[in-house]
C-alpha cells in the first residue's frame, strides 16, 4: 500500500464516519423526543413521515432557514468561533473509536501493515483513551466562550456553571477509567477491548473485571460532562432561559445542540469499549465465527451499535425520570462522593491485580 | 514530512506567543496561550513523545487554561492600559532575548547530544515498547524520590490554598461546614 492509497482510504473513512455520526445525532434527537413522549404518556413527533421518522430532516431544514440573528452587544470573533469549537471537538473524538472487527481491511482479511489501516477505525493510536479525554477537555472552551462572548447574564451564568461542572467531574471521570487501564495495561482502545473479550459477557470489565463501581462512577460523571439531566444545570431552562446558548439562533444554536448529542454518542462508545466488551459478542465463543466475510465484518458492528443504543436509551430514560440537582448538591456529590469512590476503586483494583 | 510539520507548528507556536503579548484584552491573550500550548503538544508528538503530548493537552490546555479563562470571565476584566515603554528596550531587548535563548538552546542540545538528526528521528526508537511504558519505568524506578516529593509539594499547595480560602485561617471540619450552610442559606 502506498501513502497515496492510505490517504485516500483515510479521507473516505473520515467522510463516512462523519456522515454516519451526523445522521446518528439527528435520529438520537428523534429517539429522545419519542421516548420522553412515551414516558410522559403522549405520542411525541408523529406527523412527518411514518411514525415521525422524517422529523430530523425537517428540523435540520428549519434550523438552516431560520433567520440568523447576531445580537449587537456580542464580542463577534469569539461569538462566531464558539459553536465551531463545540461541534468540532465533539466530532473529532470519534476518530479513535474502533467500531468493529480489527482484522478487516481493504482487500478482505488482512494482517495490519505498517500503516495500521483498518476499516472500522479512523486512527489506531496507542493513547486513544487519552486523546478522547483531551479533546473532551478542549470542548469546554466552546461552551465557556459562547457564554462569555454573548454578553448576557444568563449566558455567562450558564457558562460559569458549565465550566465549573466540567472541570470538577473530569477528575472523577478520568480516575474511574484508571481501573480499566490497569487491567488492560494499555491506553489503546483496541487492546482494552481484546483484553476483556476472551469469554464473552462474564469476562467483560463490568462483570468479570470487577469494574462495576467504576462503571457507575463513569456513567454519572459522563452525564455531568455532557450536561445532561439530572446534571443539566448549565442549560436549566427554568432558571437560565437557555444557559450558554441563550443568544444563539438558527444554525449556530443547532451546532451546540448537535455537539451535545454527538458527545452523548461518544460517551456511549467509550463506555461500550471500556466496560462492555466493545464490538465483541456477549456470547463469546458459543457462536462460531461466521465464514462469510461480509457477515464476519458486519456482525461486530451490530453488537457495537446495539450497546451504544442501549446507552442512549438509558440517557433518555434517566432524563425522563430524575429531577434536576441543585448546584451545591452537584458539587458536593462530585467532590465528596464520586472522587473518593473512584480513588478507592483504583486502590482496590491495584491490590487485586498485585495479589492475584 | 516531519520537518514541514515542525516548521508549521513552530510557526503557530511563535505566532501565538507574539499574539499573546500584543493583545490588549486578557481573554484574547488566554486564547493565544492555548494556541501555544496546543502547538507545543504537536511538537512533542513529532518527537515521538505521544504521552507527553496528551498530558500537555489535558493538563495545560484542558485544565489550567480553563481555570484562567474562568477567572477572566468571572472578574470580567477589561482591556489593559498600555504604556509606550522605553525605545531602547524595543530596539535592543528583543534581539537580545532571541540571541540569549538561541545560545541556551544550542548549549543544552550539544550537552545532551541531541543533534538535528537525532531529533528528526524521534526520541523513542525502541521497538515494541511504547513511550508510556518507558516513561512509567523511569518515573517509578530512577526518579521515584523526586516524583513522590513533587506530589507532596502539590499536596502542600492544595492545603495552603484551603487554609487561605477559609476566612479565620482554620480548616477544622466544623468551621467549613458552618460556612457552607451559611452560603447555602445566602443563595436561597
Amino acid at each position: 500500500m502506498t501513502i497515496l492509497q492510505f490517504v485516500l482510504w483515510s479521507v473516505l473513512k473520515v467522510a463516512v464516519v462523519t456522515v454516519v455520526m451526523l445522521l446518528a445525532v439527528a435520529y438520537t434527537v428523534l429517539l429522545e423526543r419519542k421516548l420522553v413522549g412515551r414516558i410522559q404518556n403522549r405520542w411525541g413527533p408523529s406527523r412527518v413521515g411514518p411514525f415521525g421518522l422524517l422529523q430530523p430532516l425537517v428540523d435540520g431544514a428549519k434550523s438552516f432557514l431560520k433567520e440568523d440573528i447576531i445580537p449587537t452587544g456580542v464580542y463577534r470573533p469569539l461569538y462566531l468561533i464558539a459553536p465551531i469549537i463545540a461541534l468540532g471537538c465533539a466530532l473529532i473524538s470519534i476518530g479513535v473509536v474502533p467500531f468493529g472487527e480489527p482484522s478487516v481491511g481493504p482487500g478482505g482479511l488482512v494482517k495490519p501493515d505498517e500503516f495500521h489501516l483498518h476499516f472500522f477505525q479512523i486512527a489506531d493510536v496507542n493513547i486513544g483513551l487519552l486523546i478522547i479525554l483531551g479533546i473532551t477537555s478542549i470542548g469546554v472552551y466552546g461552551i465557556a466562550l459562547a457564554g462569555w462572548s454573548s454578553n448576557s447574564k444568563y449566558s455567562l451564568l450558564g457558562a460559569l456553571r458549565s465550566s465549573a461542572q466540567l472541570v470538577s467531574y473530569e477528575l472523577a471521570l478520568g480516575l474511574s477509567l484508571v481501573g480499566v487501564v490497569l487491567r488492560a495495561g494499555s491506553l489503546n482502545l483496541r487492546v482494552i477491548v481484546e483484553q476483556q473479550a476472551t469469554g464473552g459477557l462474564p469476562t467483560w470489565n463490568i462483570f468479570g473485571g470487577g469494574q462495576i463501581l467504576a462503571f457507575f462512577i463513569y456513567l454519572t460523571a459522563a452525564y455531568a460532562e455532557t450536561n445532561r439531566s439530572p446534571f443539566d444545570l448549565p442549560e436549566a431552562e427554568s432558571e437560565l432561559t437557555g444557559g450558554y446558548h441563550t443568544e444563539y439562533s438558527s444554525m449556530k444554536f443547532a451546532m451546540f445542540f448537535m455537539a451535545e448529542y454527538a458527545n452523548m454518542i461518544t460517551v456511549g462508545c467509550v463506555a461500550t469499549l471500556l466496560f462492555l466488551g466493545g464490538w465483541t459478542s456477549p456470547l463469546g465463543d458459543l457462536i462460531p465465527p461466521p465464514q462469510n466475510l461480509l457477515v464476519h465484518a458486519l456482525f461486530p458492528i451490530f453488537w457495537f451499535v446495539l450497546k451504544v443504543f442501549a446507552f442512549l436509551f438509558l440517557y433518555v430514560w434517566v432524563r425522563g425520570t430524575l429531577p434536576r440537582f441543585r448546584y451545591d448538591q452537584l458539587m458536593n456529590f462530585g467532590w465528596r462522593w464520586l472522587m473518593p469512590l473512584a480513588m478507592l476503586n483504583i486502590v482496590a483494583t491495584s491490590l487485586w491485580l498485585a495479589y492475584r | 514530512m516531519h520537518l514541514i510539520l515542525f516548521f508549521v507548528f513552530a510557526g503557530f507556536c511563535v505566532a501565538g506567543a507574539v499574539n499573546l503579548l500584543l493583545q490588549s484584552h486578557p481573554i484574547n491573550s488566554a486564547l493565544a496561550l492555548i494556541v501555544v500550548m496546543t502547538s507545543l503538544a504537536v511538537l512533542y508528538l513529532l518527537l515521538g513523545a505521544e504521552f507527553l503530548a496528551a498530558a500537555q493537552i489535558i493538563v495545560y490546555a484542558g485544565a489550567i487554561m480553563v481555570l484562567f479563562t474562568f477567572v477572566i470571565m468571572l472578574l470580567n476584566a477589561g482591556c489593559e492600559a498600555r504604556t509606550l515603554g522605553s525605545r531602547a528596550a524595543r530596539a535592543v531587548g528583543f534581539p537580545a532575548v532571541v540571541a540569549i535563548l538561541a545560545i541556551i538552546a544550542t548549549v543544552i542540545l550539544n550537552a545532551q547530544g541531541l543533534g538535528v538528526a537525532r531529533l528528526a528521528d524521534g526520541l523513542t526508537n525502541a521497538k515494541g515498547q511504547t513511550n508510556l511504558e518507558q516513561l512509567g519505568k523511569v518515573l517509578f524506578t530512577d526518579l521515584l524520590l523526586p516524583f513522590e516529593v513533587t506530589s507532596v509539594l502539590i499536596l502542600i499547595a492544595i492545603l495552603g490554598a484551603v487554609a487561605l480560602a477559609s476566612h479565620d485561617g482554620s480548616v477544622e471540619q466544623g468551621t467549613v461546614d458552618r460556612e457552607h450552610r451559611a452560603e447555602r442559606t445566602g443563595d436561597q
